[in-house]
């Protein structure tokens, strides 16, 4: 009985990823570029707003500083200005960054915001998860093109 | 009223004065007692030229808090601190003061703390902690818990305005190079290090807070976020906690470690106990 469960979630799974999400381990990088979807699908700039200004999720404010959120009080400064950063990056730099900034920029003090290993110590609740989902990653992405100077 | 105006117009002479930091340049007196806020850094602080406290990264508010007594917070819990010295516990019917005749003997202990004894690191929280179970046979107090805090506030103050000036060699070494390793060590979901915050971007905001340098020459601090006084392991654990890692253990060696290491990136600066932060 038992294994008709099993049977049953496995085939689920990979119906479910053939959808072609990229899980935070397969993540393909090429000089800190990611050409493709994480998620499959194409990124949505209003949800992607929301996401970076989620002090849950994005908190980007936290460390940058973005033109486009002036009801937002108190930007951070720790990073570079986001405003125009879709004149300055291509989609896919972008993405990278979001994903792993330390593949472009060793040492930087940016979390990654799509792995879910390689972290010491984690609280247990975010144990073995990324900060972002592979759509959230795309919405943010999405959003962040839209910021021209 | 008109010390306050002196103090005032010290700053501002210190403002065109024109100092080139990022910090601002106003000078902390308590009480007419000028409190060294700055200090040249410490030589195995290899990445700092200048030690700042705390003190220079708060708004002029939360300063001014901290120049009068009357003014600060914290001294409600001094005074708890001076009831609780007081107090007989246990079963050997002893109160601190029964030892400790006048509070103001342990002048000069602070700036020393964490030290080695008998091969192992010890803090204030662990000497008030061994006077009760060994010498009152009373209960511990919880390590960062309010009574524990009161005293250490109470005993930190008789030091005020000492420079610090905590071991890093001989036997202290093996603890120092832990802190060290703690310090530069990044963790959590996040993935950061004390030293990405308060070595490398100390003076920018992070969204509404001003970057600090970490330093811990005014704990037991009064945070006005949380209406109390906050050791410094409590302090380190909101700090893992907000870097998504999983705390070490308050009173643990860990903890212990870096604390001695975050005093000594300190020494030169004064003892602030009771010190008012954010």
């Amino acid at each position: 009985m038992r294994n008709i469960f099993t049977i049953a979630a496995v085939s689920v799974l990979s119906v479910t990823s053939a959808v072609a999400e990229t899980a935070p381990s397969n993540v393909a990088f090429e000089d800190g570029y990611v050409m493709a979807s994480l998620s499959g699908s194409a990124g949505d700039a209003a949800a992607g707003r929301k996401t970076f200004m989620n002090r849950k999720l994005g908190n980007c404010l936290a460390c940058h500083t973005n033109d486009d959120m002036p009801e937002q009080q108190f930007h951070g400064e720790v990073g570079p200005p986001l405003t125009g950063v879709g004149d300055r990056w291509e989609e896919a730099e972008l993405r990278g960054i979001v994903v792993n900034a330390k593949m472009m920029f060793e040492g930087t003090i940016m979390p990654a915001f799509y792995i879910d290993s390689g972290y010491e110590r984690p609280l247990k609740k975010f144990d073995g998860k990324s900060i972002l989902t592979a759509q959230q990653v795309e919405d943010v992405v999405a959003y962040l093109l839209t910021l021209k100077d | 009223m008109e010390f306050k105006t002196l103090l005032k117009s010290a700053a501002i002479v210190a403002l065109s004065a024109g100092f080139a930091s990022a910090q601002d340049d106003s000078i902390l007196a308590v009480d007419g007692d000028v409190i060294k806020t700055r200090a040249a850094a410490p030589a195995f602080a290899e990445n700092l030229d200048t030690v700042y406290s705390g003190w220079h990264f708060r708004s002029g508010e939360t300063q001014s808090l901290q120049m009068d007594d009357f003014e600060n917070p914290a001294f409600v819990f001094v005074d708890q601190g001076i009831d609780l010295f007081d107090k007989v516990e246990g079963s050997e019917g002893k109160a601190c003061a029964s030892c400790h005749e006048d509070v103001a003997d342990f002048v000069g202990l602070r700036p020393t703390l964490p030290r080695v004894e008998n091969g192992e690191l010890v803090t204030m929280e662990n000497l008030v902690n061994e006077c009760r179970t060994e010498r009152m046979g009373a209960e511990p107090w919880k390590y960062t818990g309010g009574q524990m805090t009161a005293v250490t506030a109470l005993i930190g103050l008789q030091s005020r305005g000492m420079s610090i000036n905590v071991a890093v060699d001989g036997d202290v070494a093996p603890f120092f190079e832990q802190g060290k390793d703690l310090y530069y060590q990044r963790v959590g979901q996040l993935d950061m290090a004390c030293s990405n915050c308060h070595e490398d971007n100390y003076g920018v905001m992070i969204r509404a807070d001003h970057l600090s340098q970490g330093q811990i020459n005014g704990f037991p601090t009064y945070r006005l976020k949380n209406a109390k006084l906050n050791s410094a392991h409590a302090r380190f654990k909101g700090c893992m906690s907000n870097i998504r890692a999983t705390p070490f253990k308050v009173g643990g060696d860990e903890f212990k470690a870096l604390e001695l290491y975050l005093a000594a990136r300190g020494n030169g600066l004064s003892v602030e106990t009771p010190s008012v932060r954010n």
